[in-house]
């Protein structure tokens, strides 16, 4: 059988004012039909660039320099944008990362559909809306009849993604084209996209190709994978052969980062092919150290975190009347207790009120009931008592989104010196300084970082700063927000052993909230499994994961992407 | 379907790639330089780099700086001081421009009805104008940030009293209630020293219309910002809020601040105008442009157009160009136009 589509020495191109940036160097890759191929890589692996440039959508001024796409043996390169146009409704569909925005908001799932199909295959409008039904039960929407009347904002996410994908076959394409098509979703409905996607892919005998940064997504659906690496492929294989036995370096350590759903391992292996060679840190000995000095102190006082009968609602409509007013209830009746220098995971989808939880304890959000304690004293009830003030401050907290948690208007040394310098916790600038070296140092950074701006940092290394400025108050509790969630698969390695060494040495206790149950198996103690606001289960990690006893903690282990055909890395 | 996949790609929020960020190889353990001065910084950076490239944006701002020089440095390169009245001489009243037939060379743009060169009542009058805008400006700017960034960050009960008393006054014409502002001050004021204060009263009226514009702009840039992680942070250091709003919010919100104080100092330079047009700004003896523009148009019509051309024409000059930058300001430093 011959290939379906055909990519040759491929070079794309961003001029920008600081020289040219070769966003893909050199790529080839090929798909046939009823394949899926992945295309897996980190940001800036130059992943998504390929896709653009099949179908000639490359943001300007992103430009082909060299090379040859070859669709069903004719080639897509120095086509008009006209005939693109054709070739993209008709012969390649295509799949984007948001639902949200790939529908166009004011009109009907049926109208954008009819239109679709009318302008692609020339139906008839009777018989464009028999063919609309048949492709939203395809795609798994039950009551079709009643749902093309639906406008976008009326579909749950998934459901969403699922009017997309009926869209993208809607002009019949030979190819499918899928831009991280499942990672703005939870995991119970990328199971099911992912699903959808491979049936689709046999049924109709289509080529498909993924691009994703996720290997777990790779490893549930493709058939054949591309690795890329810095805009060239560095790997091409069965699913089975990369994941199991990489041959590249790269692919080897991009494996060996990636959180093992199966069992725990005492650290990620070195990544150090991905960083650009680790040039070990001076790092700091914390039982001298200032930074040990609250770890000295710490006298054991029972659980470090009580949270009792907590309940928070938002509001949703406000109104004069009661009973028009509308809450969401975002926490709900949740008591769960932390021993101290334990590591506790919270676990959930979007929307379950983990991160709720964690900002009531932080104190960012009062709870409408229930009491708060940190180290047996209640910071909830009265929070602006100078004692609850003095409590809270042995909590710090780490946040999800590294390119918004720190001040850009600030230097690092600002930014990691200001709760030392505020509650006075050491004398005199120059001691200010120092420390503030140290810690950098400590997270490696480096002590130098101190004098630069944060957008001179990369995200896994703002991340560090994060940390460095939640040292600085000499915490003994620490939160973690899906502190990784927002970085490669490979830095979120070096940041989650960051983090246990730091646990280790300082015996703090954290909270650590996420949505990924492998990196919670690795890190974490005991879980609590979150749905809808409430508490479902609380266990230690390895009996939640072997012997689940809630229902829908065994559903959440099920829908993990299998893992098996990663070697033993 | 193209449709629906062709907005996504035109809102510009899928960036297949970011050359500054995302390619830069990951520096965590490669040996840095030196972090850079705030010039090489300055000449490094975006803004910097989209004024280069604005022809309308560096003559806009060439226009600026020279009138704002001209007009600073009126005492040292004006040809006469209008204001010392041995340098006047009635006798040389109402000469037209040299170019024009009676016209004497040393009087370029020709004289007023008092015999003071027009040129140089230009340049100190211009300076005046200027000074007022700036100081009106900066008066409305530090109110409204101030209230702004409180309203913003506090919320409830202090926003809904700041936002209202703001909404109530917009309500009002600006131009009135400096009118109104400046009718009162007048009255309360000695009748003795009413000229020498005019010009503060002038200020403080033109910059307590001002202020609702800036408020509205920051509290929306606070709410925006006090959501970041950055501030939450900063709360979970437990730092006091007038602490976070000064060195966390404040300096994140002040960007709309200097387009609006751009373009508000061209509204304000032309406030003052009308004001002292309509009389109730700056009076004669020490005039501004507004004053020179209500002066020369009383004798507009006995043919004597220059004394009212040429300070109209300073003035649409300074505007214009003020304007000019302030537009261009707030396209090269709003991150989704460029």
């Amino acid at each position: 059988m011959s290939e379906l589509l055909e990519i040759e020495g491929l070079d794309v191109e961003f001029p920008t004012r600081r020289g040219v940036v070769k966003a893909a160097r050199g790529v080839s890759l090929n798909v046939k039909r009823g394949e899926v191929l992945g295309l897996v890589g980190e940001s800036g692996a130059g992943k998504s660039t390929i896709g653009n440039a099949i179908i000639d959508l490359l943001e300007p001024p992103g430009r082909v320099a060299a090379g040859e796409i070859r669709f069903q043996g004719e080639s897509l390169r120095g086509r008009s944008e006209d005939e693109m146009r054709r070739i993209r409704g008709d012969r390649i569909g295509m799949i984007f990362q948001d639902p949200q925005t790939s529908l166009n908001p004011l009109l009907t799932v049926g109208e954008q559909l009819v239109e679709t199909i009318r302008k692609c295959l020339g139906f008839s409008e009777e018989a464009a809306q028999t063919r609309a039904r048949e492709l939203l039960e395809q795609v798994g929407i039950t009551e079709p009849e009643a749902r093309l009347r639906a406008y976008p904002h009326q579909f749950s996410g998934g459901m969403r993604q699922r009017v997309v994908i009926a869209l993208a076959l809607a002009g019949e394409p030979d190819l499918l084209l899928a831009d991280e098509p499942t990672t703005a979703l939870d995991v119970s409905i990328q199971a099911q996209i992912l699903e959808l996607i491979r049936r689709l892919c046999k049924d109709r005998d289509l080529g498909v190709i993924i691009v994703t940064h996720d290997i777990g997504v790779i490893a549930e659906i493709a058939d054949r994978v591309c690795v890329m690496y810095r805009g060239e492929v560095v790997e091409t294989g069965e699913v089975s052969q990369v994941l199991g036995a990489p041959r590249h370096e790269y692919t080897r350590s991009l494996i060996a980062a990636v959180p093992r759903p199966d069992r725990r391992l005492e650290r990620f292996a070195s990544v150090d092919y991905i960083e650009g060679g680790v040039k070990p840190f001076k790092r700091i000995d914390v039982r001298t150290h200032w930074l040990g000095a609250a770890v000295r102190q710490a006298a054991a006082t029972g659980p470090a975190v009580t949270v009792e009968g907590m309940d928070l609602s938002f509001t949703l409509r406000r109104a004069i009347l009661p009973r028009n007013r509308k809450y969401l209830k975002a926490v709900d009746d949740v008591s769960f207790e932390i021993r101290e220098g334990e590591s506790f995971g919270l676990v959930g989808e979007s929307g379950s009120g983990k991160s709720t939880v964690a900002r009531i304890i932080a104190g960012l959000y009062r709870p409408d009931a229930g009491v708060v304690r940190l180290m047996g004293r209640d910071v909830s009830t009265t929070p602006r008592e100078p004692e609850a003030k003095a409590a809270r401050r042995a909590l710090q907290m780490i946040f999800q989104d590294p390119y918004s948690s720190l001040n850009a208007r600030m230097k690092v040394l600002e930014i990691v010196a200001e709760p030392i310098r505020f509650f006075r916790l050491a004398e005199g600038e120059a001691d200010v300084r120092r420390i503030v070296g140290d810690l950098l140092d400590h997270v490696g950074l480096g002590a130098e970082a101190a004098l630069r701006y944060p957008h001179e940092f990369s995200g896994g290394q703002r991340q560090r700063i994060s940390i460095a400025r939640a040292l600085a108050s000499r915490p003994r509790i620490l939160i973690c927000d899906e502190p990784t969630s927002a970085l490669d698969v490979s830095v979120q390695a070096t940041i989650l052993n960051l983090l246990r060494d730091l646990q280790d040495e300082l015996g703090l206790t954290m909270l650590f909230i996420s949505h990924d149950l492998p990196v919670i198996r690795q890190m974490c103690d005991r879980v609590a499994v979150m749905r809808h606001g409430r508490i479902c289960e609380i266990a230690p990690t390895e009996r939640l994961f072997e012997a689940p006893e809630h229902d829908y903690t065994k559903h959440l282990l099920k829908l993990m992407p299998r893992m098996d055909l990663l070697g033993a890395a | 379907m193209t449709d629906a996949a062709h907005d996504r790609r035109d809102d510009g929020s899928e960036h297949p790639i970011r050359p500054d960020e995302d390619l830069r190889p990951r520096a965590d353990d490669v040996g840095q330089p030196p972090p850079p001065g705030f010039w090489r910084r300055a000449a490094d950076s975006d803004v910097f780099y989209s004024f280069v490239r604005s022809p309308t944006a560096m003559v806009a701002a060439a226009v600026t700086i020279l009138s704002m020089l001209a007009c600073f440095a009126a005492p040292l390169i004006a040809p006469f001081d209008p204001f010392d009245p041995a340098q006047i001489s009635l006798w040389d009243g109402k000469l037209p421009p040299a170019w024009a037939e009676g016209g004497r060379a040393e009087y370029l743009l020709g004289t007023d009805n008092q015999g003071r060169d027009m040129l140089s009542t230009i340049l100190y009058g211009g300076r005046l104008s200027i000074i007022v805008g700036l100081a009106a400006v900066f008066l409305g700017m530090a109110l409204g940030v101030m209230l702004g960034v409180i309203s913003g960050y506090l919320g409830g009960a202090v926003d809904a009293l700041i936002m209202r008393v703001a909404d109530v006054q917009l309500t009002i014409p600006g131009l009135l209630l400096a009118i109104l502002i400046n009718g009162i001050a007048r009255t309360m004021l000695p009748p003795e020293s009413r000229d020498e204060l005019a010009i503060y009263v002038v200020i403080v009226a033109i910059g307590l219309t001002d202020w609702p514009q800036f408020a509205r702009v920051v509290r929306g840039a606070t709410l925006v910002e006090s959501q970041k992680e950055y501030v939450l942070a900063a709360r979970v250091i437990g730092l006091p809020s007038w602490l976070i709003m000064l060195r966390h919010v404040l300096p994140n919100v002040l960007r709309p601040v200097l387009v609006l104080a751009t373009i508000g100092l061209a509204l304000a330079i032309i406030a003052e105008a009308t004001l002292s047009f309509l009389g109730q700004g700056i009076p004669p003896t020490t005039p501004s442009l507004g004053t020179l523009i209500r002066v020369g148009n009383e004798y507009l019509f006995s043919g004597l157009w220059w004394i009212t051309f040429f300070p109209a024409i300073a003035l649409v000059v300074l505007v214009f160009a003020v304007n000019l930058l302030g537009d261009w300001m707030r396209d090269a430093l709003n991150p989704k136009l460029r």
